[in-house]
């Protein structure tokens, strides 16, 4: 329990109507140095860290392809007093945005390394189980508000699910987290075994934008800006959304449930009218699938709320989220981020009580089994 | 029309600012260029506080390879989504028909001109040899 629930309430503070508590699906924290990696690192890894470096399936190295909105994508305001990088302390991250946001959990998503996207899939797998031990070790044990996924880079299938394996056993991840951006789409045969096992172990499979495939990140080619490259995280996720019901995964793994973080979801409704267009002219190639491909997602997906789109006109944000599906939507913040969405005025469209308690809190509850 | 004494002008050094509470609202006064502005503490965006925002320039390019900065430290690009707004008026860059932030106006006064009245600070302490920060509501 954590302390905050603990915490009685005041005279003053007695409720009228019951409080509505958070459950953020996209919390950054961030590795303090590469040191607090070491009691989880093998030597080998550890020197071949400090010799090598770490090396991404992109042509950039030591810096992301684009200039970011912000130093380290981050809010101005993150930046800990006591020094270090904006998510890598703890005690700051509670007091600027668990506690005053009344936090009831917080799911991490772990950037740092980029594990999904090493060149050195033997290195990869190294980091990617000293990053989920800390995320343990650093965050989870420390704050019981804050839940750990597994996360595994899925070019190495075999690698991944013995990482799986291992950390499933100690019954404390909430989800395993692959990436977007793989050597091929999500759908494809060879990545299967992972859903099998994550549909196996009752694990949600989380897939966080960003990382580097070994491919340009859109359909087209490269990007000139990072205005330009940051709309690629919509598309991306829109290919890998058809990827994974046109190839079948969704009908080949029943109660495999997969949440889409920090992809936003304007791009839904029309991603699942074309598919099911589609299918209606098409079904005899891909025999495989039973239903239509909008039913799929309105049964096995789940989309993270930010970056929130901000139509000009309110009445449009509340159609994109009837025509999502309320059910379907998970907020999130992305803290520390600098596209960060504040949970009190990121939807600037009226929702009714029951639809802020299943936005805010109740469809993540059901999904990660809170 | 009330008049707040809210600091003493030495306590918010050039390019600083200082958040002052002004009837429960949080305003944040900065100093720039020798003038002080005081806004809301709040962008109308998302609610950032606003004393977390960078101090810039207006920046402009006539052509390729050349550019002019003016009016450096007198707009604010905000801490967290980088909405631009101008200091003097709250004025958005970006949406400035729709977007503003609410802005106070700003006056000086030295420590004998305010212990002097009509204008008596309810709870900040005036010096004489001082001057000082006035808000108006």
């Amino acid at each position: 329990m954590s302390d905050v629930i603990d915490r009685p309430l005041s005279g003053q503070e007695a409720p009228a109507k019951s409080r509505l508590r958070i459950i953020d699906c996209d919390i950054h924290p961030s590795i303090h140095a590469h040191s607090d990696l070491n009691p989880f690192l093998p030597k080998r890894w550890q020197e071949h860290l400090k010799t090598y470096g770490s090396h991404l399936r992109t042509p950039y190295i030591g810096t992301t392809p684009y200039p970011r909105s912000s130093p380290l994508i981050a809010r101005r305001d993150a930046w800990p007093p006591t020094g270090g990088v904006p998510g890598s302390d703890l005690a700051f991250m509670q007091k600027q945005h668990l506690d005053p946001f009344d936090v009831e959990f917080g799911i991490l998503q772990v950037l740092d390394l980029f594990i999904f996207s090493q060149q050195n899939l033997d290195f990869g797998a190294a980091i990617q189980r000293a990053v989920n031990d800390w995320q343990l070790a650093f965050w989870a044990h420390r704050d019981p508000r804050l839940k750990a996924s597994i996360l595994v880079g899925q070019d190495d299938t075999q690698l991944a699910i013995a990482e799986i394996d291992r950390c499933a056993k100690t019954g404390e991840y909430i989800q395993i987290n692959v990436s977007p951006r793989a050597n091929e789409p999500l759908g494809r045969h060879r990545y299967w075994p992972i859903y099998a096992r994550a549909q196996e172990l009752g694990l949600p499979l989380g897939i966080h934008v960003g990382g580097y495939g070994g491919h340009a990140p859109t359909g087209g080619g490269w990007p000139s800006y990072y205005a330009e490259e940051h709309q690629s995280n919509a598309h991306t996720m829109a290919a890998m959304l058809t990827s994974l019901v046109i190839e079948g995964v969704p009908e080949q793994f029943p109660k495999l449930k997969i949440v889409f973080i920090e992809g936003g979801f304007g791009w839904i409704p029309s991603t699942m009218w074309r598919m099911d267009q589609h299918f209606e002219k098409f079904r005899s190639e891909v025999p495989h699938l039973k239903r239509r491909p909008s039913e799929y997602v309105k049964e096995h997906f789940w989309f993270t709320t930010q970056p929130i789109d901000e139509p000009d006109e309110a009445k449009h944000l509340r159609s994109l989220i009837e025509w999502v599906g309320v059910d379907r939507l998970l907020f999130s913040s992305d803290y520390p981020h600098w596209d960060f969405d504040d949970p009190r005025y990121a939807f600037k469209t009226p929702l009714t009580e029951i639809e802020r308690r299943k936005i805010f809190n109740s469809n993540a509850r059901g999904v990660y089994k809170l | 029309m009330t008049r707040h004494i809210v600091a003493r002008t030495s306590e918010i050094p050039p390019g600083g600012n200082k958040v002052v509470d002004v009837d429960g609202r949080d305003v944040v006064v900065f100093h720039v260029n020798g003038e002080f502005f005081a806004l809301l503490n709040r962008c109308p965006h998302a609610g950032a506080p606003l004393d977390k925002a960078a101090c810039v320039a207006r920046l402009t390019s006539p052509e390729p390879g050349v550019y002019q900065r003016s009016r450096v430290g007198e707009l604010l690009r905000c801490g967290w989504h980088g909405w631009e707004f101008d200091m003097r008026n709250g004025q958005s860059w970006f949406d400035p028909k729709r977007v503003k932030v609410r802005t106070y106006p700003v006056v000086i006064e030295d420590g004998e001109t305010l212990a002097k009245g009509p204008y008596v600070a309810e709870t900040f302490p005036v010096h004489i040899e001082d001057s000082y920060v006035i808000i108006e509501t």
